[in-house]
Protein backbone atom coordinates (compact mmCIF):
# COMPACT_ATOMS: atom_id res chain seq x y z
CA UNK A 1 0.00 0.00 0.00
CA UNK A 2 0.95 3.67 -0.91
CA UNK A 3 0.56 6.92 1.70
CA UNK A 4 -1.88 9.33 -0.11
CA UNK A 5 -1.89 12.90 1.15
CA UNK A 6 -5.67 13.63 1.63
CA UNK A 7 -6.10 17.32 2.04
CA UNK A 8 -9.93 18.66 2.58
CA UNK A 9 -11.41 22.03 1.54
CA UNK A 10 -13.86 24.31 2.55
CA UNK A 11 -14.71 25.77 -0.63
CA UNK A 12 -12.54 29.45 -0.36
CA UNK A 13 -10.92 30.62 -2.95
CA UNK A 14 -7.14 30.14 -2.98
CA UNK A 15 -7.37 27.27 -0.87
CA UNK A 16 -5.99 25.27 -3.46
CA UNK A 17 -2.79 27.27 -4.07
CA UNK A 18 -2.34 27.81 -0.37
CA UNK A 19 -1.68 23.89 -0.46
CA UNK A 20 0.57 23.57 -3.18
CA UNK A 21 2.47 26.71 -2.01
CA UNK A 22 3.18 25.19 1.07
CA UNK A 23 3.79 21.96 -0.31
CA UNK A 24 6.56 23.45 -2.60
CA UNK A 25 7.93 25.76 0.40
CA UNK A 26 8.42 22.58 2.07
CA UNK A 27 10.60 21.35 -1.04
CA UNK A 28 7.91 18.32 -1.30
CA UNK A 29 7.71 17.12 -5.11
CA UNK A 30 4.24 16.01 -5.90
CA UNK A 31 3.57 13.04 -8.47
CA UNK A 32 -0.15 13.23 -8.84
CA UNK A 33 -2.93 15.17 -7.69
CA UNK A 34 -6.52 14.94 -8.04
CA UNK A 35 -9.61 17.20 -7.00
CA UNK A 36 -12.83 15.77 -5.80
CA UNK A 37 -15.19 18.83 -5.89
CA UNK A 38 -18.82 19.82 -4.57
CA UNK A 39 -20.64 21.79 -4.57
CA UNK A 40 -19.72 22.75 -0.97
CA UNK A 41 -16.09 21.52 -0.61
CA UNK A 42 -13.01 19.95 -2.04
CA UNK A 43 -10.75 16.88 -1.39
CA UNK A 44 -7.74 17.27 -2.82
CA UNK A 45 -6.26 13.75 -3.05
CA UNK A 46 -2.19 14.11 -3.77
CA UNK A 47 0.82 10.80 -4.25
CA UNK A 48 4.05 12.67 -3.54
CA UNK A 49 7.48 12.79 -1.64
CA UNK A 50 7.68 12.13 2.13
CA UNK A 51 3.79 12.30 2.58
CA UNK A 52 3.88 12.58 6.11
CA UNK A 53 6.05 15.09 6.49
CA UNK A 54 3.71 17.38 3.78
CA UNK A 55 1.01 16.50 6.05
CA UNK A 56 2.53 18.22 8.76
CA UNK A 57 3.35 21.19 6.42
CA UNK A 58 -0.12 21.27 5.84
CA UNK A 59 -1.62 21.10 8.87
CA UNK A 60 1.05 23.73 9.95
CA UNK A 61 -0.86 25.72 7.22
CA UNK A 62 -3.91 25.50 8.91
CA UNK A 63 -5.26 23.13 6.49
CA UNK A 64 -7.12 19.09 7.09
CA UNK A 65 -4.57 17.34 5.95
CA UNK A 66 -4.22 13.90 6.37
CA UNK A 67 -2.40 10.87 5.39
CA UNK A 68 -4.50 7.83 4.05
CA UNK A 69 -3.69 3.91 2.61
CA UNK A 70 -4.42 3.14 -0.60
CA UNK A 71 -3.42 0.38 -2.98
CA UNK A 72 -1.39 0.84 -5.84
CA UNK A 73 -1.82 -1.59 -8.60
CA UNK A 74 0.29 -1.61 -11.82
CA UNK A 75 -1.94 -2.18 -15.26
CA UNK A 76 -0.47 -2.61 -18.38
CA UNK A 77 -0.89 0.81 -20.21
CA UNK A 78 -3.26 -0.95 -22.91
CA UNK A 79 -6.83 -0.63 -23.89
CA UNK A 80 -9.18 -2.60 -21.42
CA UNK A 81 -6.31 -2.35 -18.59
CA UNK A 82 -8.50 -0.86 -15.83
CA UNK A 83 -11.22 -2.52 -17.13
CA UNK A 84 -9.58 -6.11 -16.24
CA UNK A 85 -9.14 -4.34 -12.52
CA UNK A 86 -12.73 -3.38 -11.80
CA UNK A 87 -13.94 -6.00 -13.31
CA UNK A 88 -12.05 -8.51 -10.77
CA UNK A 89 -12.72 -6.07 -8.16
CA UNK A 90 -16.48 -6.28 -8.81
CA UNK A 91 -16.24 -9.97 -9.39
CA UNK A 92 -14.70 -10.35 -5.45
CA UNK A 93 -17.26 -7.46 -4.20
CA UNK A 94 -14.41 -5.42 -3.33
CA UNK A 95 -16.32 -1.67 -2.65
CA UNK A 96 -14.00 0.67 -4.56
CA UNK A 97 -14.69 4.07 -2.63
CA UNK A 98 -12.76 5.87 -5.20
CA UNK A 99 -10.19 5.40 -7.76
CA UNK A 100 -7.88 7.05 -10.12
CA UNK A 101 -4.89 6.49 -12.06
CA UNK A 102 -1.33 7.58 -13.64
CA UNK A 103 1.51 6.98 -15.83
CA UNK A 104 5.09 6.09 -14.23
CA UNK A 105 7.96 6.94 -16.70
CA UNK A 106 7.65 4.79 -19.56
CA UNK A 107 6.56 1.15 -18.73
CA UNK A 108 2.98 1.13 -17.37
CA UNK A 109 -0.11 3.17 -15.18
CA UNK A 110 -0.39 3.20 -11.82
CA UNK A 111 -4.06 2.42 -10.77
CA UNK A 112 -4.55 3.89 -7.31
CA UNK A 113 -7.80 2.66 -5.15
CA UNK A 114 -9.35 3.20 -1.77
CA UNK A 115 -10.77 0.02 -0.95
CA UNK A 116 -12.21 -0.31 3.13
CA UNK A 117 -11.06 -4.03 3.45
CA UNK A 118 -7.96 -5.33 3.27
CA UNK A 119 -7.57 -6.43 -0.48
CA UNK A 120 -3.83 -7.12 -1.40
CA UNK A 121 -4.02 -10.83 -1.18
CA UNK A 122 -7.25 -11.12 -3.16
CA UNK A 123 -5.56 -8.28 -6.02
CA UNK A 124 -2.44 -10.77 -5.83
CA UNK A 125 -4.60 -13.73 -6.08
CA UNK A 126 -5.88 -12.11 -9.23
CA UNK A 127 -2.64 -11.60 -10.63
CA UNK A 128 -2.21 -7.90 -10.19
CA UNK A 129 1.00 -7.10 -9.31
CA UNK A 130 1.29 -4.18 -6.06
CA UNK A 131 3.77 -1.38 -6.46
CA UNK A 132 5.87 -0.73 -3.87
CA UNK A 133 5.92 3.22 -2.39
CA UNK A 134 9.40 3.20 -3.08
CA UNK A 135 8.90 2.95 -6.68
CA UNK A 136 6.67 5.64 -6.74
CA UNK A 137 7.83 8.43 -4.04
CA UNK A 138 10.49 9.15 -1.02
CA UNK A 139 9.26 7.46 1.51
CA UNK A 140 9.17 8.93 5.66
CA UNK A 141 8.23 7.85 8.75
CA UNK A 142 4.69 8.78 10.21
CA UNK B 1 -14.08 16.64 53.75
CA UNK B 2 -16.66 19.92 54.06
CA UNK B 3 -15.19 23.22 54.26
CA UNK B 4 -18.37 24.19 56.90
CA UNK B 5 -19.61 20.55 58.05
CA UNK B 6 -22.03 22.14 60.28
CA UNK B 7 -24.21 24.59 57.39
CA UNK B 8 -23.48 22.17 54.69
CA UNK B 9 -24.65 18.77 56.25
CA UNK B 10 -27.42 20.90 58.32
CA UNK B 11 -30.77 18.51 58.40
CA UNK B 12 -33.52 19.86 56.12
CA UNK B 13 -35.63 21.09 58.79
CA UNK B 14 -33.16 23.06 60.05
CA UNK B 15 -31.63 24.79 57.42
CA UNK B 16 -35.54 25.89 56.71
CA UNK B 17 -35.79 27.55 59.95
CA UNK B 18 -32.77 29.34 59.17
CA UNK B 19 -33.40 30.57 56.28
CA UNK B 20 -36.83 31.44 56.90
CA UNK B 21 -35.55 33.83 59.87
CA UNK B 22 -32.62 35.05 57.03
CA UNK B 23 -35.55 35.45 54.72
CA UNK B 24 -37.67 37.47 56.95
CA UNK B 25 -34.93 39.78 57.48
CA UNK B 26 -33.09 40.26 53.93
CA UNK B 27 -36.81 41.29 53.21
CA UNK B 28 -37.52 43.61 55.60
CA UNK B 29 -33.99 45.28 54.96
CA UNK B 30 -34.54 45.74 51.02
CA UNK B 31 -38.35 46.92 51.84
CA UNK B 32 -36.85 49.67 54.25
CA UNK B 33 -33.50 50.56 52.54
CA UNK B 34 -34.24 50.31 49.02
CA UNK B 35 -37.26 52.63 47.50
CA UNK B 36 -38.01 50.53 44.28
CA UNK B 37 -38.35 47.70 46.42
CA UNK B 38 -40.53 49.67 48.89
CA UNK B 39 -43.28 50.85 45.43
CA UNK B 40 -43.28 47.36 43.95
CA UNK B 41 -44.24 45.61 46.94
CA UNK B 42 -46.91 48.49 47.61
CA UNK B 43 -47.78 48.14 44.23
CA UNK B 44 -48.36 44.21 44.76
CA UNK B 45 -50.01 44.89 48.59
CA UNK B 46 -47.31 42.80 50.54
CA UNK B 47 -45.16 43.85 53.01
CA UNK B 48 -42.57 42.09 55.36
CA UNK B 49 -45.10 41.22 57.83
CA UNK B 50 -46.70 39.09 54.80
CA UNK B 51 -44.08 36.51 55.06
CA UNK B 52 -44.43 33.94 57.82
CA UNK B 53 -43.17 31.00 55.70
CA UNK B 54 -40.54 30.37 52.64
CA UNK B 55 -43.66 29.55 50.74
CA UNK B 56 -44.56 33.27 51.17
CA UNK B 57 -42.09 34.31 48.81
CA UNK B 58 -44.25 33.67 45.91
CA UNK B 59 -46.29 36.81 46.92
CA UNK B 60 -43.78 39.16 46.80
CA UNK B 61 -43.08 40.76 42.78
CA UNK B 62 -39.82 39.97 40.91
CA UNK B 63 -37.10 42.05 40.49
CA UNK B 64 -35.42 41.94 37.15
CA UNK B 65 -32.03 43.36 35.23
CA UNK B 66 -34.16 46.17 33.57
CA UNK B 67 -34.39 47.14 37.14
CA UNK B 68 -30.34 47.61 38.03
CA UNK B 69 -30.02 49.15 34.80
CA UNK B 70 -32.67 51.98 35.43
CA UNK B 71 -31.30 52.23 38.82
CA UNK B 72 -27.13 52.34 38.10
CA UNK B 73 -24.76 53.15 39.29
CA UNK B 74 -26.34 52.88 43.08
CA UNK B 75 -30.22 52.97 43.07
CA UNK B 76 -30.54 49.64 44.55
CA UNK B 77 -27.83 49.58 47.65
CA UNK B 78 -29.13 48.91 50.71
CA UNK B 79 -26.26 50.57 52.77
CA UNK B 80 -24.71 53.48 52.93
CA UNK B 81 -21.34 54.14 51.07
CA UNK B 82 -19.82 53.93 53.88
CA UNK B 83 -20.27 50.00 54.75
CA UNK B 84 -19.73 49.73 50.81
CA UNK B 85 -15.97 47.68 50.14
CA UNK B 86 -16.19 46.73 46.86
CA UNK B 87 -18.14 47.48 43.91
CA UNK B 88 -18.21 44.89 40.82
CA UNK B 89 -20.21 45.91 37.36
CA UNK B 90 -21.07 44.12 34.54
CA UNK B 91 -19.97 44.57 30.89
CA UNK B 92 -23.07 46.01 29.93
CA UNK B 93 -22.40 44.18 26.34
CA UNK B 94 -26.10 44.04 26.04
CA UNK B 95 -27.20 47.36 27.18
CA UNK B 96 -26.37 49.41 30.28
CA UNK B 97 -24.13 48.10 32.55
CA UNK B 98 -25.15 47.15 36.44
CA UNK B 99 -23.47 47.44 39.45
CA UNK B 100 -23.12 45.30 42.47
CA UNK B 101 -22.04 46.09 45.83
CA UNK B 102 -20.28 44.18 48.77
CA UNK B 103 -20.09 45.23 52.24
CA UNK B 104 -17.66 43.05 54.38
CA UNK B 105 -19.75 40.64 55.22
CA UNK B 106 -20.88 39.90 51.69
CA UNK B 107 -17.21 39.51 50.92
CA UNK B 108 -16.40 36.85 53.72
CA UNK B 109 -19.39 35.16 52.92
CA UNK B 110 -18.56 34.87 49.06
CA UNK B 111 -15.34 33.97 49.77
CA UNK B 112 -17.32 30.64 52.12
CA UNK B 113 -19.59 29.90 49.16
CA UNK B 114 -16.89 29.27 46.87
CA UNK B 115 -14.60 27.58 49.62
CA UNK B 116 -17.48 25.00 49.85
CA UNK B 117 -16.10 24.17 46.02
CA UNK B 118 -12.51 23.73 47.27
CA UNK B 119 -13.24 20.96 49.16
CA UNK B 120 -15.45 19.73 47.34
CA UNK B 121 -12.73 18.71 44.62
CA UNK B 122 -10.78 17.38 47.54
CA UNK B 123 -8.93 21.02 48.30
CA UNK B 124 -7.81 21.94 51.82
CA UNK B 125 -5.21 24.87 53.02
CA UNK B 126 -2.57 22.22 51.57
CA UNK B 127 -3.35 23.31 47.86
CA UNK B 128 -2.33 25.66 45.48
CA UNK B 129 -4.58 26.76 43.87
CA UNK B 130 -4.34 28.49 40.25
CA UNK B 131 -6.88 31.62 39.44
CA UNK B 132 -7.13 31.73 35.42
CA UNK B 133 -10.36 33.47 35.70
CA UNK B 134 -10.14 37.24 34.46
CA UNK B 135 -9.75 39.77 37.34
CA UNK B 136 -11.19 42.76 37.39
CA UNK B 137 -15.14 44.26 37.55
CA UNK B 138 -15.98 40.90 36.17
CA UNK B 139 -16.31 38.94 38.94
CA UNK B 140 -15.00 35.81 38.26
CA UNK B 141 -11.56 36.41 39.42
CA UNK B 142 -11.74 38.02 42.37
CA UNK B 143 -14.85 35.29 43.53
CA UNK B 144 -12.08 32.58 42.99
CA UNK B 145 -9.55 34.10 44.55
CA UNK B 146 -11.46 35.01 48.09
CA UNK B 147 -12.14 31.28 47.79
CA UNK B 148 -8.89 30.18 47.56
CA UNK B 149 -7.87 32.72 50.63
CA UNK B 150 -10.77 31.52 52.89
CA UNK B 151 -9.74 28.06 52.73
CA UNK B 152 -6.18 29.62 53.11
CA UNK B 153 -4.45 27.45 49.85
CA UNK B 154 -1.95 29.19 48.35
CA UNK B 155 -3.64 31.65 45.74
CA UNK B 156 -1.56 32.05 42.33
CA UNK B 157 -3.55 35.25 40.44
CA UNK B 158 -2.53 34.35 36.42
CA UNK B 159 -5.40 36.25 35.48
CA UNK B 160 -6.24 34.76 31.57
CA UNK B 161 -4.02 35.38 28.49
CA UNK B 162 -0.73 34.70 28.58
CA UNK B 163 -1.36 30.94 27.84
CA UNK B 164 1.49 29.27 27.20
CA UNK B 165 3.03 30.90 30.78
CA UNK B 166 -0.23 29.87 32.65
CA UNK B 167 0.91 25.86 31.14
CA UNK B 168 4.66 26.98 32.31
CA UNK B 169 3.20 27.74 35.99
CA UNK B 170 0.62 25.25 36.34
CA UNK B 171 3.71 23.02 35.75
CA UNK B 172 6.58 24.99 37.54
CA UNK B 173 3.92 25.89 40.91
CA UNK B 174 2.56 22.46 41.27
CA UNK B 175 -0.67 23.70 40.52
CA UNK B 176 -4.00 21.24 42.13
CA UNK B 177 -6.60 23.25 41.08
CA UNK B 178 -7.56 25.50 38.10
CA UNK B 179 -10.64 27.67 38.46
CA UNK B 180 -11.47 29.69 34.82
CA UNK B 181 -13.90 29.42 31.96
CA UNK B 182 -14.62 25.55 30.72
CA UNK B 183 -13.36 26.93 27.17
CA UNK B 184 -9.95 28.32 28.59
CA UNK B 185 -9.54 25.03 30.79
CA UNK B 186 -9.34 23.24 27.47
CA UNK B 187 -7.73 25.89 25.41
CA UNK B 188 -4.68 25.01 28.39
CA UNK B 189 -5.00 21.93 28.14
CA UNK B 190 -4.92 21.81 24.82
CA UNK B 191 -1.50 24.57 24.77
CA UNK B 192 0.28 22.16 27.22
CA UNK B 193 -0.27 18.99 25.42
CA UNK B 194 0.94 20.97 21.67
CA UNK B 195 4.00 21.89 24.20
CA UNK B 196 4.58 18.44 24.39
CA UNK B 197 3.68 17.84 27.72
CA UNK B 198 0.56 15.29 29.05
CA UNK B 199 -1.16 17.27 31.54
CA UNK B 200 -2.70 14.06 32.75
CA UNK B 201 0.00 12.29 33.86
CA UNK B 202 3.04 14.74 34.17
CA UNK B 203 0.86 17.30 36.28
CA UNK B 204 -0.21 17.43 39.77
CA UNK B 205 -3.23 19.49 38.84
CA UNK B 206 -6.47 17.10 40.38
CA UNK B 207 -9.25 19.25 40.47
CA UNK B 208 -10.75 22.34 38.22
CA UNK B 209 -13.65 24.97 39.63
CA UNK B 210 -15.37 26.16 35.94
CA UNK B 211 -18.07 28.03 35.13
CA UNK B 212 -19.16 31.54 33.61
CA UNK B 213 -20.34 29.52 30.39
CA UNK B 214 -21.86 26.53 28.93
CA UNK B 215 -20.00 23.42 28.37
CA UNK B 216 -21.45 19.96 27.36
CA UNK B 217 -20.93 16.76 28.69
CA UNK B 218 -18.01 15.79 26.08
CA UNK B 219 -16.53 19.14 26.82
CA UNK B 220 -16.07 18.38 30.13
CA UNK B 221 -15.26 15.01 29.66
CA UNK B 222 -12.63 16.13 27.25
CA UNK B 223 -11.44 18.34 30.02
CA UNK B 224 -11.40 15.94 32.89
CA UNK B 225 -9.31 13.51 30.64
CA UNK B 226 -6.97 15.70 29.13
CA UNK B 227 -6.10 17.43 32.46
CA UNK B 228 -6.98 14.65 34.47
CA UNK B 229 -9.41 16.09 37.13
CA UNK B 230 -12.49 15.97 39.03
CA UNK B 231 -14.90 18.64 37.41
CA UNK B 232 -16.52 21.37 39.56
CA UNK B 233 -19.16 23.29 37.93
CA UNK B 234 -19.69 26.60 39.41
CA UNK B 235 -22.79 28.76 39.36
CA UNK B 236 -23.02 32.50 39.88
CA UNK B 237 -23.98 35.40 38.54
CA UNK B 238 -22.38 39.52 39.49
CA UNK B 239 -25.62 40.71 40.74
CA UNK B 240 -26.63 38.16 42.73
CA UNK B 241 -22.77 37.72 44.09
CA UNK B 242 -20.84 36.30 41.85
CA UNK B 243 -19.34 32.79 41.63
CA UNK B 244 -19.97 30.42 44.07
CA UNK B 245 -23.80 30.40 44.14
CA UNK B 246 -23.98 26.76 43.63
CA UNK B 247 -21.25 24.14 42.98
CA UNK B 248 -20.87 20.80 41.90
CA UNK B 249 -19.69 18.22 44.51
CA UNK B 250 -18.04 14.77 43.64
CA UNK B 251 -21.29 13.10 42.93
CA UNK B 252 -21.35 14.99 39.66
CA UNK B 253 -24.95 15.18 39.20
CA UNK B 254 -25.93 18.37 40.04
CA UNK B 255 -24.61 21.89 41.80
CA UNK B 256 -25.37 22.41 45.50
CA UNK B 257 -27.10 25.89 46.12
CA UNK B 258 -25.60 27.57 48.89
CA UNK B 259 -29.46 27.52 50.48
CA UNK B 260 -27.89 29.07 54.00
CA UNK B 261 -27.64 32.25 51.71
CA UNK B 262 -29.82 32.15 48.76
CA UNK B 263 -33.23 30.56 48.61
CA UNK B 264 -34.29 29.21 45.08
CA UNK B 265 -37.42 28.88 43.23
CA UNK B 266 -38.39 27.86 39.67
CA UNK B 267 -40.90 29.42 37.83
CA UNK B 268 -41.87 28.86 34.31
CA UNK B 269 -40.45 32.09 31.94
CA UNK B 270 -43.99 32.36 30.57
CA UNK B 271 -46.76 32.52 33.10
CA UNK B 272 -44.06 32.76 35.92
CA UNK B 273 -45.36 30.53 38.23
CA UNK B 274 -43.53 28.02 40.54
CA UNK B 275 -42.87 24.63 38.91
CA UNK B 276 -42.62 21.39 40.74
CA UNK B 277 -39.39 20.58 41.74
CA UNK B 278 -37.44 18.55 38.97
CA UNK B 279 -38.95 20.37 36.22
CA UNK B 280 -37.12 22.86 34.13
CA UNK B 281 -37.89 26.64 34.57
CA UNK B 282 -36.86 29.86 35.19
CA UNK B 283 -33.92 30.16 38.03
CA UNK B 284 -35.37 32.81 40.73
CA UNK B 285 -33.18 33.73 43.82
CA UNK B 286 -34.06 35.79 46.89
CA UNK B 287 -30.87 36.63 48.85
CA UNK B 288 -30.64 35.90 52.45
CA UNK B 289 -28.04 37.54 53.93
CA UNK B 290 -26.94 39.90 51.41
CA UNK B 291 -26.24 43.72 53.07
CA UNK B 292 -24.83 45.86 50.12
CA UNK B 293 -27.34 44.25 47.09
CA UNK B 294 -30.10 42.42 48.71
CA UNK B 295 -32.60 40.74 45.88
CA UNK B 296 -35.92 40.01 46.40
CA UNK B 297 -37.02 37.27 43.46
CA UNK B 298 -34.58 37.99 41.08
CA UNK B 299 -35.08 36.58 37.65
CA UNK B 300 -31.50 35.09 36.54
CA UNK B 301 -33.15 34.40 33.21
CA UNK B 302 -31.08 31.26 33.76
CA UNK B 303 -33.01 28.11 32.75
CA UNK B 304 -32.39 24.88 35.08
CA UNK B 305 -34.26 22.85 37.99
CA UNK B 306 -34.37 21.48 41.23
CA UNK B 307 -32.67 18.34 42.31
CA UNK B 308 -34.22 17.80 45.73
CA UNK B 309 -33.46 13.90 46.36
CA UNK B 310 -30.72 13.67 48.77
CA UNK B 311 -27.06 13.60 47.96
CA UNK B 312 -24.85 10.64 48.19
CA UNK B 313 -22.40 12.90 49.50
CA UNK B 314 -23.75 13.89 52.80
CA UNK B 315 -24.50 17.83 52.38
CA UNK B 316 -28.18 18.75 52.95
CA UNK B 317 -28.36 21.75 50.42
CA UNK B 318 -30.56 21.48 47.54
CA UNK B 319 -29.19 20.73 44.11
CA UNK B 320 -29.71 22.75 40.68
CA UNK B 321 -29.45 20.83 37.50
CA UNK B 322 -26.46 22.49 35.00
CA UNK B 323 -27.67 25.38 33.42
CA UNK B 324 -29.13 24.05 29.97
CA UNK B 325 -29.94 27.85 28.74
CA UNK B 326 -31.02 31.32 29.24
CA UNK B 327 -34.27 32.75 27.69
CA UNK B 328 -33.19 35.32 26.46
CA UNK B 329 -30.56 33.57 24.49
CA UNK B 330 -32.92 31.62 23.06
CA UNK B 331 -33.22 32.15 18.89
CA UNK B 332 -35.82 32.38 17.30
CA UNK B 333 -35.78 31.23 13.69
CA UNK B 334 -38.39 30.72 11.16
CA UNK B 335 -40.75 31.32 14.52
CA UNK B 336 -39.64 28.29 16.47
CA UNK B 337 -37.46 28.87 19.83
CA UNK B 338 -33.90 27.45 19.66
CA UNK B 339 -31.17 26.80 22.33
CA UNK B 340 -27.70 26.73 21.95
CA UNK B 341 -27.28 23.75 24.55
CA UNK B 342 -29.93 21.72 22.28
CA UNK B 343 -28.06 21.80 19.43
CA UNK B 344 -24.79 21.25 21.50
CA UNK B 345 -26.03 18.13 22.82
CA UNK B 346 -26.68 16.89 19.21
CA UNK B 347 -23.07 17.35 18.37
CA UNK B 348 -21.87 15.65 21.90
CA UNK B 349 -23.62 12.51 20.27
CA UNK B 350 -20.94 12.77 16.98
CA UNK B 351 -18.16 11.31 18.50
CA UNK B 352 -16.57 12.25 14.99
CA UNK B 353 -17.44 15.80 15.44
CA UNK B 354 -15.24 18.49 17.50
CA UNK B 355 -16.41 19.91 20.68
CA UNK B 356 -16.13 23.93 19.32
CA UNK B 357 -18.87 25.03 16.80
CA UNK B 358 -20.41 28.61 15.62
CA UNK B 359 -23.70 28.94 14.89
CA UNK B 360 -24.50 31.63 12.53
CA UNK B 361 -27.30 33.34 11.81
CA UNK B 362 -28.45 35.01 8.68
CA UNK B 363 -31.75 36.19 6.40
CA UNK B 364 -32.28 35.33 3.08
CA UNK B 365 -35.31 36.52 1.28
CA UNK B 366 -36.69 37.32 4.34
CA UNK B 367 -36.11 34.13 5.77
CA UNK B 368 -33.69 32.99 9.05
CA UNK B 369 -31.40 30.83 8.05
CA UNK B 370 -28.98 28.96 10.69
CA UNK B 371 -25.94 27.22 9.81
CA UNK B 372 -23.35 25.46 12.35
CA UNK B 373 -19.81 25.96 11.42
CA UNK B 374 -18.24 22.56 13.08
CA UNK B 375 -14.57 20.83 12.85
CA UNK B 376 -14.20 17.11 12.62
CA UNK B 377 -12.13 15.32 14.91
CA UNK B 378 -9.02 14.38 13.36
CA UNK B 379 -8.93 10.83 12.95
CA UNK B 380 -12.16 11.23 10.90
CA UNK B 381 -11.58 10.09 7.33
CA UNK B 382 -11.57 13.20 5.36
CA UNK B 383 -10.73 12.08 1.93
CA UNK B 384 -14.13 9.81 1.01
CA UNK B 385 -16.79 12.29 -0.21
CA UNK B 386 -18.92 9.79 0.77
CA UNK B 387 -18.44 9.51 4.27
CA UNK B 388 -18.64 13.20 4.43
CA UNK B 389 -21.91 13.08 3.02
CA UNK B 390 -22.72 10.97 5.11
CA UNK B 391 -21.74 12.71 7.99
CA UNK B 392 -23.76 15.88 7.18
CA UNK B 393 -26.57 14.29 6.83
CA UNK B 394 -27.04 12.49 9.71
CA UNK B 395 -26.18 15.38 11.76
CA UNK B 396 -28.79 17.78 9.80
CA UNK B 397 -31.27 14.70 10.33
CA UNK B 398 -30.76 15.06 14.05
CA UNK B 399 -30.81 18.28 14.33
CA UNK B 400 -33.91 18.76 12.22
CA UNK B 401 -35.66 15.81 14.63
CA UNK B 402 -34.31 18.02 17.67
CA UNK B 403 -34.95 21.77 16.81
CA UNK B 404 -37.80 21.26 14.27
CA UNK B 405 -35.49 23.88 11.91
CA UNK B 406 -33.25 23.04 8.85
CA UNK B 407 -29.76 23.37 10.00
CA UNK B 408 -26.87 23.86 7.04
CA UNK B 409 -23.50 22.25 8.20
CA UNK B 410 -20.51 23.47 6.94
CA UNK B 411 -17.48 21.11 7.92
CA UNK B 412 -14.00 24.01 8.48
CA UNK B 413 -10.98 23.58 9.01
CA UNK B 414 -9.01 23.11 12.10
CA UNK B 415 -8.90 25.84 14.71
CA UNK B 416 -10.95 28.21 12.37
CA UNK B 417 -13.69 28.54 15.33
CA UNK B 418 -12.35 31.01 17.50
CA UNK B 419 -11.43 29.36 21.11
CA UNK B 420 -11.54 32.41 23.16
CA UNK B 421 -9.84 33.52 26.26
CA UNK B 422 -13.14 34.67 28.01
CA UNK B 423 -16.86 33.36 27.11
CA UNK B 424 -16.91 31.35 24.10
CA UNK B 425 -18.36 33.78 21.13
CA UNK B 426 -21.28 30.68 19.72
CA UNK B 427 -23.73 32.59 18.13
CA UNK B 428 -22.92 34.52 15.43
CA UNK B 429 -26.14 36.72 14.45
CA UNK B 430 -26.05 38.57 11.30
CA UNK B 431 -29.72 39.19 10.33
ZN1 LIG C 1 -23.43 16.27 46.77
Amino acid sequence: MIDQLSVFLPNKKGTLSTVAGALSDAGINMHVLVIADTAEYGIVRIVCDTPHAAARALSDAGLRATTTPVYAVRVPNTPGGLTQLLAYCEEKGLNIEYGYCFLLGEEGAIDVLKIDASAEDVLEAGGFEMVEPEEIYRVDEA
Amino acid sequence: MYYQPEIETMPREQLRELQLERMKWSVRHAYDNIAFVKKICNEAGVGPDDLTSLEDIVKFPFMVKQDMRDAYPFGLFAVPMHDVKRIHASSGTTGQATTTGHTTNDLTYWGDCFARGIYMVGGSQDSTIQVSYGYGLFTGGLGAHAGGEAVGCAVIPTSSGNTKRQVQIMKDFGTDILACTPSYALYIADTAIELGYDPAKEFKISGVILGAEPASENMRQEIRDKLGVQYCDVYGLSEVMGPGVAMECEVANGLHFAEDHFYPEIVNPDTLEPVPDGEYGELVITTLTREACPLVRYRTRDVTRIISEPCPCGRTHRKIDRIVGRTDDMMIIRGVNVFPSQIEQVITAFPEIATHYQIVLTREAQLDKIALNVETEPDFPIDEVRKIEDLKRRLGAELKSNLQVQVEINLVEPKTIERSEGKAKRILDLR
